[in-house]
């Protein structure tokens, strides 16, 4: 990536007509990885993000997990959850995964935004809010399949990670990344990251006998431009908020693009229909009509 | 129940009656008191600014350029359930104050078998057991009633988001939202078009609050016969004997 690089906009949400700038230069998609396998659950990266966003304190809830909060906040994009299963044999698994905004391909959040401009994609690959767009109506968080938007009533606006959009825009990478200690999160263009993922998952086939193992990328929403590398790819869920296959409401898509259009079509019908009916068929008078009216007409009835 | 409805909506009329007017000259008849006239322009007040402010969300792409007028996006999307809870609260009232001439006859069943020919023209009088109301209002009247319940129970989800009721509810009220409101537009069309130059003489029912007899023979010749004792059809004759000038009799 080179050291400038200005944000290309490829969507945006409510908008008529092109997105300004896009095509303009070339790009590669970007992408963030996490390993679940080497996360030793630090939360450095929860600390980074908050820092680097400069968000206010908010007080943690403790609620018998090293989770830091139950949920990512308005105010905390980031979030290490912790899950236990329990395998067949009956032994324990700790998981651990970062959640954030995935930043899909096709995001639902963008789909459902009424607001123009106020949810942007890159061309790079990152999903945007642009809050002094923003509306309040939080459509976006019934349109994201991993409940990833959080609305500040305070602002009446809504909130999740930029994937450090102002960070990336200048070169360099996310903060969470930056502070991760054991390499578990790495950045780069998507194709990269896709084959350190595959790669990674392989070894964890070949040499430490996981034969499940593979990469988070799912492609019901056209991919993420954050992947995971799992210890368990057939089941993605047990990570706590990972769909197997996430979709977007029927609402944002079909109805929305589609049959709100012909729909509010048809309703206008209702004007062109009494506006036919007016000059066809006439206006019923009370009855009986003035005299001249017949004379003018010409004929009585 | 009843009771209590009709002792409130009396209560309601006397005290509008009290402050308003409504002047009935001769030839004229009352059709709706001041009561009636205030809810319904309030209503229509409140279903335009829920309509128009809800237009830029809807599709913005198209509309947007009304989210200005009601103060730009964020403030639109703050009034649009205000001005909807402002339309369902008057309405509300006038469901109670119009819930006994909206209740649905044989003879309304009848009217919307002949409606071709009303529609068509080919019928310049209504049938004559046609009430205070005929059927295609009470059609309209109760689609309103429909969509009220309809706007409340998703506006109140899509306002309260999915943080309270969750992702799927709001995705399907969201589309439930849009038909009611999809419904009611089209039929407010109609409505405005026959209130006005569709049907002259109408407009001034819910203005001046009077309608003239002519008017109420021809459109509700059974209202007619029940509040002049006269017979419709032959008041609608002797009028068009003595208006062709040459009238062959003086009855
Ligand atoms: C500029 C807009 C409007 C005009 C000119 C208008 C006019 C009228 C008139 C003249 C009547 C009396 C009909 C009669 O006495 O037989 C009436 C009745 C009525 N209006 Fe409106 N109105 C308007 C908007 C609305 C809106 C927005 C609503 C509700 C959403 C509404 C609901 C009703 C209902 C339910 C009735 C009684 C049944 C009927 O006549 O269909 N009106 N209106």
């Amino acid at each position: 990536m080179s050291d400038r690089k200005t944000l290309q906009t490829e969507k945006i949400s409510g908008h008529s007509g092109a997105s300004p700038g896009f095509g303009m230069q070339r790009d590669f998609e970007v992408c963030k990885l996490v390993d679940t396998t080497t996360c030793i659950g630090c939360k450095a990266c929860e600390v980074a993000c908050v820092e680097w966003n400069d968000m206010p304190f908010g007080a943690t809830t403790f609620d018998n997990t090293y989770q830091t909060m139950p949920e990512t906040r308005w105010n905390f994009w980031n979030l290490i959850k912790f899950n236990e299963h329990q395998r067949e044999d009956g032994t324990i698994q700790w998981l651990m995964r970062k959640d954030q905004c995935m930043h899909c391909a096709d995001p639902g959040c963008l789909a459902a935004c009424p607001a123009d401009g106020a949810i942007v994609k890159y061309t790079n690959g990152i999903v945007d809010f642009n809050q002094e767009n923003c509306i309040g109506c939080e459509f976006c968080v019934s349109g994201c399949p991993f409940n990833i938007p959080r609305f500040n009533p305070g602002t009446k606006k809504v909130y999740k990670c930029t994937l450090c959009s102002d960070r990336v825009g200048q070169g360099l990478e996310p903060a969470c990344i930056k502070a991760c200690p054991t390499g578990c999160l790495k950045f780069g263009s998507k194709d990269d990251m896709k084959f350190i993922a595959n790669e990674r998952a392989r070894q964890l086939k070949e040499n430490f006998g996981m034969e499940k193992a593979g990469v988070y990328d799912p492609q019901s929403i056209g991919g993420t431009h954050v992947i995971y590398v799992l210890h368990d790819a057939t089941d993605p869920e047990r990570y706590g908020g990972l769909p197997k296959n996430p979709t977007i409401p029927w609402s944002y898509t079909v109805w929305k693009w589609l049959f709100k259009p012909v729909l509010g079509t048809f309703a206008l019908f209702g004007a062109v229909g009494v506006l036919l009916h007016y000059v066809a068929v006439g206006p019923r008078r009370p009855q009986p009509e003035p005299p001249e009216k017949e004379a003018a007409n010409g004929n009585g009835d | 129940m009843g009771t209590a409805i009709e002792r409130f909506d009396e209560k309601a009329r006397r005290t509008f009656d009290s402050i308003g007017r409504t002047e009935v000259y001769k030839g004229e008849l009352l059709r709706h008191p001041v009561y009636t006239r205030v809810l319904h322009w309030m209503v229509a007040l409140f279903f335009f600014l829920a309509l128009f402010s809800g237009f830029g969300i809807y599709l913005p792409w198209l509309f947007r350029w009304f989210t200005p007028v009601f103060g730009g996006g964020p403030l639109s999307r703050q009034m649009h359930p205000w001005f909807g809870v402002g339309f369902v609260f008057f309405f509300f009232l006038q469901v109670l104050n119009w819930l006994a001439p909206m209740a649905w006859t044989t003879a309304d069943t009848k009217w919307m078998r002949g409606i071709g020919k009303i529609v068509g023209g080919k019928e310049k009088l209504d049938p004559p057991d046609t009430g205070f109301f005929n059927a295609g209002q009470k059609v309209q009247f109760w689609e309103i009633v429909g969509g009220c319940l309809a706007y409340l129970i998703t506006g109140i989800i899509l306002w309260a988001g999915a943080r309270s009721f969750g992702a799927t509810a709001v995705a399907i009220s969201y589309v439930l939202h849009d038909l009611s409101a999809l419904v009611m537009l089209g039929g407010i069309f109609i409505h405005i078009y026959l209130s006005t130059i569709g049907e002259p003489g109408t407009f001034q029912a819910m203005t001046r609050g009077a309608v003239s007899e002519a008017w109420a023979w021809t459109f509700h010749p059974a209202w007619y016969k029940k509040v002049t004792g006269r017979d419709p059809r032959q008041a609608y004759e002797k009028a068009r004997q003595q208006q062709s000038g040459t009238a062959p009799k003086q009855s």
